[in-house]
């Protein structure tokens, strides 16, 4: 008998008792709608950060104060405390690096604003000249800061949309005076409007000259400097200049991290899939369960069916031929959970999509095609045991069964 | 010289039960020749089940030999005995075992579908069968859907669909009323008519006497072999 004569019986004998069979699968639709939604969401999350991170500029490098990698071997004996990242050190990568193309000095701090007796706050963050091509930000009303700005303190500041709202309502902020954890600061400039990233309001920020942003929080290092390779496609080149440059300002000891905007996706990505990974495994749980209800209803009907299977036998079918049959209705039974459960799923997903635009879950290809696979399987794994046992079947036994 | 369809050969089966051996048929030796109508009568208990079974190549001897159709069969593995029952032998039983949920000529061309016949060629031949039986214009119904005597005229229609060497029943009017039970035996006599080879196993006198040949057996032994008047 061809296997598409063993695939029509099987969908006979499920058409026959539509209801158990959906009951039987149940678990597998369950299981693959798991899956998919878990998956889709793990997926989505994932390509939202990796865009995030694509829109932040891709050939940017962060030099943070500190060596974090780890090491084998004996540990380095601590001599003083590690340089910090000056605005000397700033300089240097301005004159002395020619892979690089911007640098920018950065003092991370939150202030609290003050405009007339409004008070919200908000991050401060100390930037350098080149820091809002960098990120790609755009100031669209007044300017951004100069060279001139940051080697003179200047006390100016770039604020975003959420604070122009909140602080200014209508009133135009070019030119005002605004208070920030007590000092005084000009408005110069208002960013575009940039929206959420990550849940954070990027908008709800101000910018200052990263010198003053040292004055203002008495501080004598920047928390990062930031650096555009010049080259997008050879980031190394760059890493290693800056590496280089600093390195000679240190005492020759690298007590300070580079590393690139790609290093830091790429740990992004793993944290990603290992956490989509888990919530996979997590999901598989129900597929497991499904596959036993399988097994257990296909035993169940082995056994209602013994009389059927001493007939087959007695016309001629070969233990091999009542194997594959109740196999394949084990896959059939299966497959079609799982193509019940990637329906569900996609609808389920379509409909969030429309419903939600903003939440990031998309369903791949490779995950349908997964999931089908598992579920068909999971269908040949719980068909084995019951399928052997309906070969097995005496035929002189299985005629007289009551 | 013709080949017999049946030729068993001091044939024994004994089946181990708990500790103990039943010797379920001792030292039998059968021949049947093409176009023979015989009935195997006996009480109940007395073998001829077993040796049915055995006739049928559902089950294999203990000690003996079988020649099917000049094949010798005894030694066969199980896949090669499913093929001699798909080609050479046709099965009516007491309770028809038709599949419940299938027309009656699905049900009709099962056997072929297990020869790897050609699904078209396969509804021609459950065609040519059921209307054998008869019941050409019920084709399409289901098992449920049929009176008992036309299940068992299905059943038989199933049974020629492969032109066997060999029709074996098993207490084929067991499940029908007299009237019923007459009518397929004539159904029967009919077909041996015909040249259908036919072993009927009964335990009913009346149906046995009107086979042309019956072999008495008794506690696993044949007790008479005559032919009727």
């Amino acid at each position: 008998m061809s296997l598409f004569e063993l695939f029509m019986t099987a969908v006979d004998t499920i058409r026959g008792n539509k209801l158990r069979a959906f009951l039987t699968t149940l678990g597998v639709i369950i299981g693959v709608l798991a899956v998919i939604l878990l998956v889709a969401l793990g997926e989505g999350v994932r390509q939202y950060i990796s865009d995030t991170f694509a829109s932040l500029g891709s050939n940017v490098i962060q030099v943070t104060p500190g060596k974090r990698d780890t090491k084998g071997g004996m540990p380095m004996p601590m001599i003083g405390v590690a340089h910090k990242l000056t605005p000397e050190d700033e300089e240097a990568l301005v004159h002395r690096t020619f892979t690089t193309d911007g640098v920018s000095g950065i003092v991370q701090g939150a202030g609290a604003l003050r405009y007339r007796g409004l008070r919200r706050d908000a991050m401060a963050m100390g930037v350098g000249e080149h820091f809002a091509e960098m990120r790609n930000m755009h100031v669209n009303a007044g300017r951004f800061f100069t060279d001139d700005d940051i080697s003179a303190h200047r006390r100016y500041v770039v604020i975003g949309r959420t604070v122009q709202r909140e602080l200014f309502a209508d009133e135009n902020p070019l030119g005002k005076t605004l208070e920030i954890n007590d000092a005084e600061f000009r408005v110069v400039g208002i960013l575009e409007h940039k929206g959420n990233s990550l849940g954070f309001d990027l908008d709800d920020l101000a910018l200052l000259p990263s010198t003053s942003a040292l004055d203002l929080f008495a501080l004598d290092g920047y928390s990062t400097i930031m650096v555009r390779a010049r080259d997008k496609a050879n980031a190394q080149a760059a890493i290693d200049d800056v590496t280089e440059v600093l390195k000679r300002r240190h005492n020759n000891q690298v007590d300070f991290t580079v590393v690139s905007q790609d290093d830091m996706l790429a740990t992004v990505n793993s944290i990603m899939a290992m956490l989509t990974g888990v919530l996979l495994a997590i999901a598989s749980i129900s597929l497991i369960v499904g596959g036993i209800g399988i097994a257990n209803i296909m035993l169940v009907s082995v056994r209602e069916r013994t009389r059927e299977i001493g007939v087959r036998r007695a016309v001629g079918a070969t233990r091999n031929v009542i194997l594959m049959q109740f196999l394949i209705e084990s896959v059939v039974i299966a497959s079609i959970g799982g193509l019940v459960g990637l329906a569900l799923g996609a609808g389920i997903i379509g409909v969030t999509r429309m419903a939600m635009p903003g939440l990031p879950v998309r369903l791949s290809p490779w995950i349908a095609f997964t999931a089908l696979g598992f579920s068909a399987a999971v269908g040949v794994i719980s068909g084995v045991i019951p399928a052997r046992s309906a070969a097995a079947l005496d035929p002189v036994e299985a005629l007289r069964y009551e | 010289m013709t080949t017999a369809v049946i030729d068993v050969r001091k044939m024994e089966r004994d089946f181990r039960m708990g500790g103990t051996t039943v010797r379920a048929l001792r030292d039998v030796s059968l021949c049947v020749d093409p176009g023979e109508y015989v009935a195997i009568i006996g009480p109940s208990g007395s073998g001829k089940t077993t040796l049915m079974n055995l006739i049928g190549c559902l089950d294999t001897p203990t000690s003996g030999e079988y020649f099917l159709d000049g094949e010798e069969v005894s030694l066969l593995d199980d896949d090669s005995l499913s093929h001699v029952r798909n080609e050479k032998i046709g099965f009516v039983f007491q309770t028809f075992n038709l599949l419940a949920r299938t027309t009656a000529l699905d049900n009709v061309a099962l056997p072929l579908a297990y020869a790897n016949v050609s699904r078209s060629e396969r509804r021609a031949a459950a065609k040519r069968a059921l209307e054998r039986v008869q019941l050409a214009e019920r084709q399409d119904h289901k098992p449920e859907q049929l009176s008992g005597g036309q299940r068992q005229r299905v059943a038989i229609a199933r049974a020629l669909v492969n032109d066997p060497k060999l029709l074996l029943a098993d207490e084929p009017t067991g499940a029908l009323d007299q009237h019923t039970g007459g009518e397929i035996i004539g159904l029967f006599e009919q077909l041996n008519r015909e040249g259908v080879t036919i072993v009927l196993v009964t335990h009913d006198p009346g149906i046995a006497k009107r086979a042309r040949r019956q072999v008495t057996i008794v506690d696993g032994a044949i007790l008479s072999d005559e032919a009727s008047r």
